[in-house]
């Protein structure tokens, strides 16, 4: 088929604003990746396009895009899925919310900033069994947390939320999410430290429940749940 | 000129062994991790099935007969003296994982769950045993993160998306390196007295692999410039089971859980005499990279085409857990839970629903056995002597320690990454406390500015991506899972002319930031100079050892080659040389599964 792609372009070094770059590519295949696409406009019509991308198959985070209107990895997501025909448009911006540095690539420290926010790493100082062997824990306990392990911090949940939209000081999803990988961890023993800052003024209370970050999450994490369950931890006191 | 940051030592790349390293050397030196990449984007993140220990948390193990099962595995090639370290030290590292963090997956007592894995063995009996401790099929992805978060929390110097092109190298000295701030496009030297690469692999020398498009061998590639040889590079890994055209990774782990390789006729191939009819499926991943290699070639290839089934849904699995006499069984729920980010993955590429049909695999490019030859405290190794070069060392899987050999096992890529970065980190750390900040000579980074002008002002009409292609499609063709002279003499001159075009490659992008039509023309370059050492190692090696099958050579030569290959980049040209295996406890016999 032929796709009609039309995507968001900008280079700080020679223009003063974005501008909308089309490009026609022909025998392209169904179960082509939009990576796929984007990589042969660059390779094939336009060395200037820039973009993220590493592993190509949804583990590394790199290329969260607006993709037809909605956050999606780019080397995830098949031309299948946006449409099928002799032809298909396929349109391809930053991810929002964050400063566009050139094409398709943001600035993602302030992303960044909000994660380390959360204290996002184990917190036990007690000492480790006698035996030199590994902390028990049941499977009960483990699978209290196991979906928001899944994280890979590609930012499509945060940059789709309209309350980061309208403030980006909120902490937004995919900190909560790392912050709740954290909490509902029964060996960790620093949970009001980090309830501490999601249940502050741009913390979880933010959010509005309307599952932009749980429809976008590559990983297929339940956001919207995880937020939930940390909400009810600081309205209940009990984890 | 390019802004000089000064630092006890560098550490080049944030996967595994980086990371680990820097937790390490960073207790007592000033440390600063450059990556290419953000930290967490690192390949390190795609690993999937385990991390092998013998931690005999469901049933008898111990580390010899991991050591065992490393050493034959690796068609013994590797040193064993570094293999005992390895499988000791795993256990204490993966314990010590737990203590960070690490959600390992759990056993019903609330012990890391363990399962089967490739080659991996009880001694005694000879049957599989479950050594990968894992974390669902993401263990990478939980190492990768966990290391990461206690980085952030131990306050680790990161310079995120700085690209390392040059080493300083002063003769036997290293006094830092050269790295491009990719946002800005500027040169930044980091003045050092020790540096470390732990910049992983370079599986996009071949056309259909499991590797990221940022493994692109930049440390082999700067070390052989630097005048540092690269150890046993003939042995490139072809995993067994990668998504048919793709090369998508489906764990081991699959086959650890009860899936088997089925033919066009139906036959799970690998229980055949000629195949492993001990272990079947679960034989080491050169024997069964062969096997779907010949069933091909026989015409039993599924649909007549180049792949073969992996099938795991619970019908096929318990029906041969029924004919091996096992009590075990599955079902669809244990699939999901086991194994969800393959079902994911087979469902997003092919729209394949792996607990209801089997998926189609191919062997895909997926691991260097060989690399920057170090010994078991990561420090450098420039002769055949093993003389060290003070201050520089590797880790990880740019790194040959060698505790690979001729093939790695299964999982044990996770263990040397955290076992050796650890080791590493460590030992680095103490050389800084003794070291002197030598002076950087003049110019240091004038070289590789200079080779960056040539390129970005190149007019020679030349597209990078073509000569990477038509590199791809060489290596594919004529160094894969068999080889012979003629193959590899045809890569080489294939190489020859491709390098020739390298030098007329030009590029669109004269901008400095975000640059990565310039990047992407440098990576090529490293790109070709190790699908280069490779070929011609391989040529040199007249036997077939582990992941170097040649068909003109088919037999093991232990007489001649329980030997390490060295390849010394001269000028344009080259020089071999060798060193003998350390040998030990297990001697060479022939390998059956």
């Amino acid at each position: 088929m032929q796709a009609q792609l039309r995507i968001r372009r900008y280079n700080p070094e020679k223009d003063s604003a974005g501008y909308w770059g089309e490009y026609t590519l022909n025998d392209v295949n169904s179960n082509d990746s939009v990576l796929d696409l984007l990589h042969r406009v660059k390779w094939e019509i336009d060395g200037t396009l820039s973009l993220r991308r590493s592993c190509a198959h949804g583990v590394c985070g790199s290329d969260a895009m607006r993709i037809n209107g909605a956050n999606m990895l780019a080397c995830k997501t098949l031309v299948s899925r946006l449409g099928d025909g002799d032809s298909i448009k396929i349109q391809i911006e930053p991810i929002l919310g964050l400063k566009v540095i050139k094409d398709l690539i943001v600035d993602m420290e302030p992303f960044m900033d909000h994660y380390k926010s959360v204290m996002p790493y184990f917190i036990n100082d007690d000492p480790p069994p006698e035996d030199g062997r590994e902390r028990l824990q049941s499977q009960e306990d483990r699978a209290r947390f196991d979906d928001t392990t899944k994280c890979i911090l590609c930012a499509a949940c945060t940059t789709s939320c309209p309350s980061f939209w309208a403030n980006d000081k909120y902490v937004g999803p995919a900190a909560v999410v790392n912050a709740h990988r954290f909490i509902f961890d029964s060996r960790d023993k620093a949970p009001e430290k980090r309830l501490a800052v999601v249940g502050d003024t741009f913390g979880v209370w933010r959010c509005r429940t309307n599952f932009n970050c749980t429809n976008a999450c590559p990983r297929e994490i339940e956001i919207t749940k995880a937020i939930a369950e940390v909400k009810n931890v600081l309205y209940t006191g009990e984890i | 000129m390019p802004k000089v940051h000064t630092f006890d030592a560098v550490i080049v790349g944030a996967g595994g062994a980086g990371l680990m390293a820097a937790l390490y050397a960073s207790r007592s030196a000033n440390v600063a991790v450059l990556s290419k990449l953000y930290p967490t984007r690192s390949h390190t993140g795609a690993a999937q099935g385990g991390i092998g220990a013998a931690l005999a948390n469901m049933e008898e193990d111990n580390w010899e007969w991991h050591s065992y099962d490393t050493v034959k595995g690796s068609d013994y090639l590797a040193d064993q003296d570094a293999v005992d370290v390895l499988t000791q030290e795993a256990i204490k590292t993966v314990v010590e994982l737990e203590h960070m963090g690490l959600p390992f997956d759990r056993f019903p007592n609330g012990r890391i769950s363990q399962r089967r894995f490739g080659g991996h063995t009880n001694k005694e009996t000879g049957k599989p045993v479950m050594r990968a401790c894992h974390a669902a099929d993401r263990t990478g992805h939980m190492i990768l993160q966990t290391l990461y978060q206690q980085c952030i929390k131990n306050e680790v110097n990161f310079f995120d998306e700085f690209h390392v092109v040059d080493l300083i190298r002063v003769g036997d000295t290293v006094r830092g390196v050269v790295a491009i701030e990719i946002a800005t496009g500027e040169f930044h030297i980091f003045h050092s007295k020790a540096v470390m690469f732990a910049t992983g692999g370079w599986g996009r020398v071949w056309e259909v692999t499991s590797n990221a498009h940022s493994l692109t061998g930049d440390g082999p590639a700067i070390a052989l410039r630097r005048g540092i040889p690269l150890q046993d590079m003939e042995f490139f890994q072809f995993h067994p089971t990668g998504i048919y055209k793709l090369g998508i990774l489906i764990t081991e782990g699959v086959r650890g859980e009860g899936g088997v390789l089925i033919n066009s006729e139906g036959e799970r191939f690998m229980a055949k005499e000629e195949y492993a009819p001990h272990i079947k499926d679960l034989a080491s991943r050169d024997v069964v990279s062969r096997a779907i290699y010949l069933e091909v070639k026989a015409g039993r290839g599924i649909n007549g085409q180049k792949y073969v089934h992996l099938d795991v849904t619970p019908e096929t699995v318990n029906h041969y857990y029924e004919l091996d006499g096992e009590d075990r069984r599955i079902d669809r729920e244990y699939i999901e839970a086991k194994l969800p980010d393959i079902a994911d993955f087979t469902r997003t590429y092919l729209g394949v629903d792996p607990v209801k049909e089997p998926m189609p695999v191919q062997p895909t490019a997926h691991y260097g056995m060989g690399g920057i030859p170090t010994d078991v405290n990561g420090r450098v190794l420039i002769d055949a002597q093993k003389t060290v070069l003070p201050g520089f060392y590797a880790a990880g899987e740019v790194a040959c320690v060698s505790v690979h050999g001729a093939n790695r096992l299964g999982t044990n890529s996770l263990t040397d990454l955290v076992v050796f970065g650890k080791l590493a980190g460590k030992n680095m750390a103490e050389y800084c406390q003794e070291a002197e900040l030598l002076p950087l000579p003049d110019g240091a980074a004038d070289e590789v500015m200079a080779e960056f002008e040539r390129i970005r002002n190149n007019n020679g009409g030349v597209k990078a991506h073509e000569v990477r292609r038509k590199m791809q499609e060489s290596m594919t063709e004529n160094v894969s899972v068999f080889r012979t002279k003629e193959t590899m003499d045809k890569a080489i001159a294939d190489l020859k002319e491709l390098r020739e075009a390298y030098q007329k490659v030009s590029i669109e992008d004269k901008g400095k930031v975000f640059n990565s039509d310039l990047l992407e023309a440098w990576e090529l370059g490293c790109l070709l100079d190790t699908a280069q050492v490779t070929a011609v190692s391989g040529l040199a090696r007249p036997e077939s050892r582990g992941a170097h099958a040649r068909d003109d050579y088919p037999d093991r030569d232990d007489e001649n080659w329980l030997m390490h290959t060295l390849y010394f980049k001269e000028g344009d040209g080259y020089r071999l040389d060798y060193k003998p295996v350390t040998m030990g406890r297990y001697e060479p016999k022939p390998r059956v599964y």
